[in-house]
């Protein structure tokens, strides 16, 4: 059994401007000790899920209104407050994208590290700094003991965040949420952190669910990956499989889009053209069809469903219509055929003529402030 | 030879290592060093002390019974007027119905004292409580508190304090321990809303703040994510409002006992003897300045260490 099944998942956001659809229709599991990527470009709902798993979405304006996350046998939509605190921390933890706010100022390391341990696992004082202190050497932080009592403020982005993952550890959770864990950190640092996550999942047998918008750190860590747009997965697939036989027009965008060091011809990188779309009146179709040079009719017009793909491997699921039997991508060698240009113009072309604050609206990073609500 | 190499070789090792010898400081610790190095703020410390001293051993520093008239040594002027009314035996004057100045100046810094500190302390809990509510709840619990806030904050102050004072002082309430007690609520009632309104803006901003998300995230009750981790990080402008609600407080009652409505006498206050003195202010006018100074001096204390303390716990916000 898997150890958290997310069924039908759909997180919407009430405000003023109306309904945002965040998650619509999230679908997908993660087996104990596994390791899943969860990739996707800003807005794509990729944070939303993660924090609706553990119910911590801001109600209003939030609100999950369909699906179930059934976590160890247990339906967390369904629990009580109560019972969903026991599992925050304890059984579920996450780590946060920005290492320099999610530690309170005010309080030292170790309080903030033995907070879990005495709320879960009802340790006293000297037990759970002992604790901390071993959870600190774990991760890393050299001197632990002499540091236990020091501030967030003394410590650099990259030892915070080790903080962070030490926390994250705290209850041997079963499942570690980490949400753009090294998205605030440059690059050397980035590599220690993600080196740092993946032996402590080796280790500790720990699922992660590992949310990021970088393909780059997805492609060591996880053993399958998610790629998510515009508030749906639109491909499935293990993590060797879709580095490379990848399937979905989005994918293949994301990939471009990243610079290779095995790349052979001295190509430019390809940005995916156009906006992310509008979550609250989302395109009709399928939800990438506007920026996608390889669109035909059908996909203005009915949304594609998550199947496999005739010519991959069985596990490997994609949300787009060329894909499905007899579609036309389904042969086509994404890295020499580019699609149509005459479309890549035509979505260039369209985004052109759009005002500046539609585009400023809509690359924004951040859902619409709960004070929209109003 | 530069320094690195005269220290001791595990020294420099240590250094290198960048392990921690230096000296742990807390925020809390920082914010003290830097109200330490003001001296305006330090200035006010030291006359607040030195208040609370008098205050506090009154009876033993006091020369005189404050309110023992020597009425054959009335109207006295202090020894450094230069009159020929002062009188070696009052150093700072006697009133009209020969009361020592002095002493009824020392004793009065204790009704002054504890009308400071113990509103403030009312206005603390009160103000914080319903500021915590609302602004971490929000919604209706919000609506309701803070309307109820405005209504209070909309009328003005001086006027409220009048009419609680005005007709509740001739009543048993207002008889208790010679009519601190209701100036105690009064003066709380007028002045939490300002505080309420400050700590709910405070957690509101806290309350989206990540390092607020990772506790929710860890499973941390509400009770304890506003009493451990909302509380703490809006302490400093709430202490910084504590420094200049004392003053305010002290400056209510003296407006109050000037227009005698305040602490009944015989008690001595200090608005009180400003307003004993006011009657024969054509004849000797030491009876108003003296209180009226060290009013002057205690609020300018205070205000000096409200200063102080924002400046030390803020050093980004400029006001």
């Amino acid at each position: 059994m898997a150890l958290l099944e997310v069924n039908d998942l759909h997180t919407q956001f009430f405000t003023r401007d109306g309904t945002v659809k965040a998650v619509d229709g999230v679908t997908f599991e993660i087996a104990a000790g596994e390791t899943l990527g969860l990739v996707g470009e800003s807005g794509c709902g990729k944070s939303v899920t993660a924090l609706s798993l553990m119910r911590l979405i801001p109600m209003p304006p939030g609100k999950i209104v369909k699906g179930s996350v059934v976590f160890d046998g247990q339906d967390v939509t369904k629990m009580d407050d109560d019972d969903v605190r026991q599992i925050r921390g304890n059984n579920i933890a996450m780590i946060f994208q920005d290492p320099m706010t999610s530690l309170n100022p005010v309080l030292t390391i170790s309080r903030q590290i033995s907070e879990a341990l005495e709320l879960h696992l009802k340790m006293d004082r000297g037990e759970s700094r002992k604790r901390t202190i071993e959870l600190l050497e774990l991760v890393g932080i050299p001197s632990a003991a002499k540091r236990l009592d020091d501030y967030p403020h003394q410590f650099s982005g990259g030892m915070r965040q080790r903080v962070m993952i030490a926390m994250a550890l705290s209850c041997n959770p079963k499942l570690i949420l980490a949400d753009e864990p090294t998205t605030a950190l440059d690059v050397t640092i980035q590599a220690q952190i993600l080196d740092l996550l993946k032996n402590l999942a080796r280790e500790f047998r720990t699922a992660f669910i590992l949310i990021t918008h970088d393909l780059g750190v997805v492609a060591g860590m996880t053993q399958r990956i998610h790629v998510m747009y515009g508030g749906k997965i639109v491909e499935k697939a293990d993590t060797g499989e879709l580095f490379a036989n990848p399937k979905m027009p989005y994918t293949w965008g994301l990939l471009r889009s990243i610079p290779r060091l095995d790349e052979r011809r001295k190509g430019k990188l390809l940005p995916i053209e156009g906006l992310p779309p509008d979550l609250i009146a989302p395109p009709p179709g399928c939800r990438f069809e506007p920026r996608c040079q390889y669109r035909h009719e059908i996909c203005r017009e009915k949304p594609p469903e998550l199947l496999p793909i005739p010519n991959a491997k069985p596990d490997h699921e994609a949300r787009c219509w060329g894909t499905q039997a007899g579609g036309w991508l389904v042969d086509i060698d994404w890295r020499r055929d580019i699609g149509d240009t005459k479309q890549l113009e035509e979505i260039k072309q369209e985004v052109a003529t759009l005002p500046p604050e539609a585009i400023r609206a809509a690359t924004a990073d951040v859902p619409p402030p709960p004070a929209a609500q109003r | 030879m530069t320094t690195t190499t005269a220290m001791p070789t595990s020294q420099r090792r240590a250094a290198e290592l960048n392990v921690i010898t230096r000296k742990q400081r807390s925020l809390w610790g920082d914010a003290l060093h830097r109200l330490r190095r003001n001296k305006a703020a330090m200035f006010g410390v030291v006359m607040i002390a030195i208040a609370a001293v008098l205050a506090i051993f009154a009876p033993m520093i006091a020369p005189y019974d404050p309110i023992q008239q020597h009425t054959a040594d009335s109207l006295a002027d202090p020894f450094f007027s230069n009159s020929q009314y002062s009188n070696p035996a009052y150093p700072l004057g006697s009133d009209q119905l020969g009361r020592d100045i002095l002493s009824r100046l020392i004793w009065s810094s204790r009704v002054s004292m504890v009308v400071g500190f113990v509103p403030t302390a009312l206005i603390f809990i009160v103000g914080i409580t319903v500021g915590m509510l609302s602004g971490f709840h929000g919604g209706r619990v919000d609506n309701l508190l803070m309307r109820f806030t405005d209504i209070i904050y909309a009328f003005p102050d001086l006027l409220f304090l009048i009419i609680i004072m005005a007709n509740l002082r001739n009543t048993p309430a207002g008889d208790l321990m010679g009519g601190l007690v209701l100036m105690f609520v009064a003066i709380a009632i007028v002045n939490w809303v300002g505080l309420a309104r400050l700590v709910r803006g405070q957690v509101l901003s806290l309350k989206e703040k990540e390092f607020i998300e990772a506790a929710r995230a860890v499973g941390v009750k509400p009770g304890r994510i506003m009493a451990k981790h909302l509380f703490p990080n809006a302490l400093a402008p709430v202490i910084v409002s504590m420094a200049f609600a004392i003053p305010s407080a002290i400056l209510a009652e003296a407006t109050l006992s000037f227009i005698g409505i305040g602490i009944k006498p015989p008690t001595p206050t200090w608005g009180v003897m400003i307003n004993e003195g006011f009657v024969v202010f054509s004849a000797t006018p030491w009876p108003v300045i003296l209180p009226a100074l060290c009013i002057s001096i205690v609020m300018l204390s205070f205000t000096f260490v409200g200063d102080g303390l924002r400046d030390a716990l803020d050093p980004r916000m400029k006001i």
